[in-house]
């Protein structure tokens, strides 16, 4: 900073930034690449002088000075253009000549970044590292009581139902009598949550339905996928991979329009329809896709104008109470796939839960429940609400399943848990506890996109800037320059691998609990934690 | 391991000859227990058929409360069979007061009952019976059913046996299941002891039941009195048995479907591919997945024996017409029938049931791959 530069109150040193970028004079060549992909433009060119000193060691030619200048990496304070921690510098370096590295103590920047009256706006997830899933453990082993399974040879399937299934008596009848029975579609326990087109880039939605097709169609993995509130690809609509995906309706109906004018045409049946009432990132707050990334292509699947915010309103403009709207709702949904399609809502983990969960009990078209708990991720949102809003996961999951044991119809409406499920790298496991503790599958955003695209986003803030259209890696942007860096296929690639990695790692879990041909839900004996607290809470063996 | 024996038989035999098949399967079980359920009987209940019989242990102060409830609600007694035991109680046996079967004859009102109201009465009258025991810890009713006596005690099956002289001649029935218990996870109890019972059916099993809470919850949560107890994770079997037949209203053949669904590729290629898709998912939460094999008894007097879907118990079959039997070790098989033709024992795989129908002529097996028989 020059001498003559006022300070202001917002006036920032690099210390006060949550990360700070070292440069090392010696190896950088100067070529730029850091400088010109820096997506929040944090460093730029700087002109250093430089002083040094001539000492002589003849006494009558006095020392002397030296004045230099030399050109380097300068990084900015202004909180608007602060160094994100991407690393996509340190990616791009031939000569591995700069690193952001994350600041020892909590940075100042964070009182600051709420210029005009506009509190901080990111994406991301909620920063807070760890979580209790990853605390819980398998601890009943089966083993000279009984032989273990082999997770390798013997036959498993882990497969969870989709939809309203009935009770026993009721299904046997209504088969006799030629009665409705509702849809319920066999899946994998592992859905790909609601990312939306729009929120994605459209390389990276590609290579997820990539993906997911080759899952199903080569591999006989079920997984499913949905599309978040954004609507869909036309041809993916008439297409017959369209059975793989759930469509999701959210509060802005956007692409809806496309979307039902596209029935006649359908091929297959979507695999489920998903109401969104929460998201587990930003309860109480409706969607939200920034200007930055509302191109053509976007504005036009979502039947909007281009270059304009797309908030979508924090609720249904047409719900007033769960009893009538929720169920009107459900109604209408079925009813446009002729009661094909399973319809189920998504709800954020919330402490009132279980009134939802009540009231989906006595409606006989409500196809399950999936609950969106507080490490859920977020294009975009109020960091407030990401940090401090929604409830956690497991208790709400345990509770929901408790609450449907107690009306017997823990069989009948499946719970989906999604936020934050693998947030440490434990994916398998955390969902494995989920399930134990009442879930039917998990829904999955953060960790695919960091497992199968490369996200660098964390949970001590780095990156998490998904919300401005500028994403190192390409995966939350519209711009071609940025998302012809992911590899269609590539990330399709990764996609398959992670998924076959988990199911390996859930058939290490189950086969010692001697389990393989369902899965174990609700099976919580199965589980500890070494938290009398949670464990208490949470309905599990406390064990140290 | 437990180990399991069940014989049928045309001529009444002693429960000893159970007895004798488990002592012969004696390295399979640490004779922490025994359980016997006798069935089709001869000798003087042979006359009785109709009338409930009552087994149980009681203290002597249990027994007091038992006739005053019992003649309360209207039933007399009709006959009953009194096993006075020596002083000296063999080590590990516990001391009991009095080892109770008592055949009654039922309440002038119950006279025209249909048979479902008169079999709901029944299991009302011992659940009523077992909550008062667990009240006052005075009684423990293992059966109220007719035609059927049960005896359960912890110790040596041999010893127990002897000590209670089973081989008494008052004692005799054409069908008998016996379970030499071998104790795992749960405390020794005897509501824990196999075979289990409820409403004419009975079933006992070896093996954990790696899926007994979620499988406890939902019986637990159907609404039916009887689905309680479950202080062995075995019990499911004989309770999901009897919502298969009763609640579901399928046969024998589907239980098999219940417990062990197909894999999807299977049920696909099945003629009843519907039905048995709709079962998989409605009944998912009774999916058993453990190593378990289970021999029950139905109604008719059938003994039937299934395995997990791996096949990871033994289990053989085999006999002679009038009379087969089911045992864990063809040691137990050899003991109790020797004078077969040992080459058509037959050992059921993850697919089978095997049945020995009421006429124990032959050995009738179904594989879980054949048509369902048209609803009963
Ligand atoms: S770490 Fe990322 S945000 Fe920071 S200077 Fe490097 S490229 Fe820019
Ligand atoms: S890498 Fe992209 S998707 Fe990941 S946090 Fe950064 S901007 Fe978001």
């Amino acid at each position: 900073m020059l001498a003559d530069r006022p300070i202001t109150p917002s006036t920032l040193s690099l210390k006060d930034l949550p990360w700070q970028i070292v440069w090392d004079r010696e190896k950088c060549t100067l070529c730029g690449r850091c400088t010109a992909v820096c997506p929040v433009q944090a460093i730029e060119l700087g002109v250093f002088r430089k002083r040094s000193v001539v000492p002589s060691l003849d006494p009558q030619r006095p020392p002397a000075n030296s004045f230099a200048t030399y050109y380097g990496i300068r990084q900015k304070t202004d909180p608007a253009c602060r160094c994100v921690g991407c690393a996509t510098c340190t990616l791009v370096c031939p000569n591995d000549a700069i690193l952001p590295v994350h600041s020892d103590e909590a940075d100042k920047l964070r009182f600051h970044i709420n210029a005009g009256g506009q509190p901080r706006n990111r994406g991301g997830r909620r920063n807070v590292p760890g979580s209790i899933l990853d605390r819980i453990k398998f601890t009943r082993i089966s083993m000279l009581t009984d032989p273990a399974l082999d997770a390798g040879r013997h036959e498993f399937e882990l497969r969870t139902l989709l939809g309203r299934v009935l009770p026993p008596e009721k299904n046997l009848q209504f088969l006799r009598e030629n009665g409705w029975i509702p849809p319920v579609r066999e899946i994998y326990p592992l859905i790909i949550g609601g990312m939306s087109f729009g929120a994605l880039s459209p390389n990276m939605w590609e290579a997820l339905q990539l993906g997911v097709a080759y899952l199903n169609e080569e591999l006989g993995i079920p997984v499913r996928i949905c599309t978040g509130e954004g609507g869909c690809p036309p041809r993916l609509l008439r297409s017959r991979f369209l059975k793989y995906v759930i469509l999701q309706i959210a509060s802005g109906y956007f692409g809806w329009d496309e979307i039902i004018h596209a029935i006649p045409e359908m091929k297959e049946d979507p695999c489920a329809i998903e109401i969104k009432y929460g998201q587990g990132a930003k309860p109480g707050d409706g969607g939200l896709l920034m200007w930055y990334k509302v191109n053509r292509l976007i504005a036009a699947i979502r039947g909007v104008p281009a270059g304009v915010s797309l908030p979508s309103p924090p609720t249904h403009q047409t719900q007033y109470s769960i009893e009538e709207s929720v169920a009107k709702m459900i109604l209408s949904m079925s009813m446009a796939w002729g009661f094909r399609v399973p319809v189920y809502p998504k709800i954020s983990g919330t402490s009132t839960a279980m009134a939802v969960l009540n009231n989906l009990t006595r409606n006989p078209y409500a196809a399950g429940l999936a609950i969106d708990g507080e490490d859920g991720g977020t294009g975009a949102a109020y960091n407030v609400s990401m940090d401090h809003m929604g409830h956690p996961i497991a208790s709400n999951i345990r509770d929901g399943y408790k609450t449907l044991v107690e009306l017997g119809q823990q069989n009948e409406i499946p719970l989906f848990a999604g936020g934050g499920i693998g947030k440490s790298g434990n994916l398998a496991a955390n969902a494995a506890a989920l399930i134990m503790l009442g879930a039917s599958g998990v829904q999955v955003g953060k960790s695919i996109m960091q497992a199968a695209a490369g996200c660098v986003g964390s949970e001590s803030d780095r990156c998490n800037i998904c919300n401005i259209g500028q994403c190192p890696k390409g995966i939350t942007s519209q711009d071609p320059r940025l998302y012809r860096r992911l590899d269609v296929d590539a990330v399709a690639q990764r996609l398959v691998d992670t998924v076959l990695s988990f199911d390996t790692e859930l058939k290490k879990i189950v086969a010692p609990l001697g389990r393989s041909t369902s899965l174990p839900i609700g099976m919580a004996d199965a589980i500890g934690i070494d938290d009398a607290h949670a464990a208490g809470r949470l309905d599990i063996r406390f064990v140290v | 391991m437990c180990r399991l024996f069940a014989i049928t038989s045309q001529d009444p035999l002693s429960p000893m000859v159970a007895i004798e098949a488990l002592d012969v399967m004696r390295e399979g079980h640490d004779g922490s227990g025994v359980g016997l359920f006798l069935r089709d009987l001869g000798g003087p209940f042979e006359e009785i058929k109709d009338a409930p019989i009552l087994s149980g242990i009681f203290t002597d102060a249990g027994l007091k409360r038992l006739d005053a409830f019992m003649m309360d609600i209207g039933f007399m007694t009709k006959y009953k069979l009194s096993i006075k035991v020596p002083k000296a109680v063999p080590p590990g046996v516990p001391r009991r007061d009095v080892y109770l079967i008592r055949a009654y004859e039922y309440p002038e009102e119950w006279d025209g009952l249909p048979a479902a109201e008169l079999q709901r009465r029944l299991l009302q009258v011992r659940l009523q019976l077992r909550h008062m025991g667990e009240e006052k810890r005075d009684m423990i009713v293992f059966s109220f059913w007719p035609d059927v006596i049960m005896i359960k005690e912890i110790g040596d099956p041999l010893t127990v046996a002897r000590y209670l002289r089973l081989e008494r001649k008052e004692l005799r029935a054409r069908v008998i299941m016996a379970q030499g218990r071998q104790n795992t996870n749960y405390a020794i109890n005897l509501y824990a002891c196999h075979p289990f019972f409820i409403q004419g059916l009975a079933s006992m099993t070896n093996g954990e039941n790696t899926a007994f809470v979620p499988i406890r919850e939902f019986l637990a949560s159907r609404g039916f009195d009887g689905y309680i107890g479950y202080q062995s994770d075995s019990e499911v079997f004989t309770h999901i048995l009897h919502y298969t037949l009763h609640s579901l209203k399928l046969g024998l053949e589907a239980y098999k479907h219940v417990i062990t669904p197909l894999n999807d590729a299977a049920i696909a290629a099945h003629p009843d591919a519907v039905l048995l898709r709709h079962l998989k998912h409605s009944c998912r939460p009774l999916i058993i997945d453990g190593p378990n094999c289970v021999i029950g008894c139905l109604l008719d007097h059938s003994l039937f024996m299934v395995q997990d879907r791996k096949k990871l118990r033994p289990g053989v079959v085999g006999g002679r017409p009038g009379r087969f039997a089911f045992s864990s070790e063809i040691c137990g098989l050899d003991a109790a029938i020797p004078d077969r033709d040992k080459a058509r024992d037959f050992q059921p795989m993850h697919l089978d049931t095997v049945i020995i129908g009421p006429d124990r002529q032959e050995i009738r097996t179904c594989s879980q791959t054949d048509p369902l028989p048209p609803a009963p």
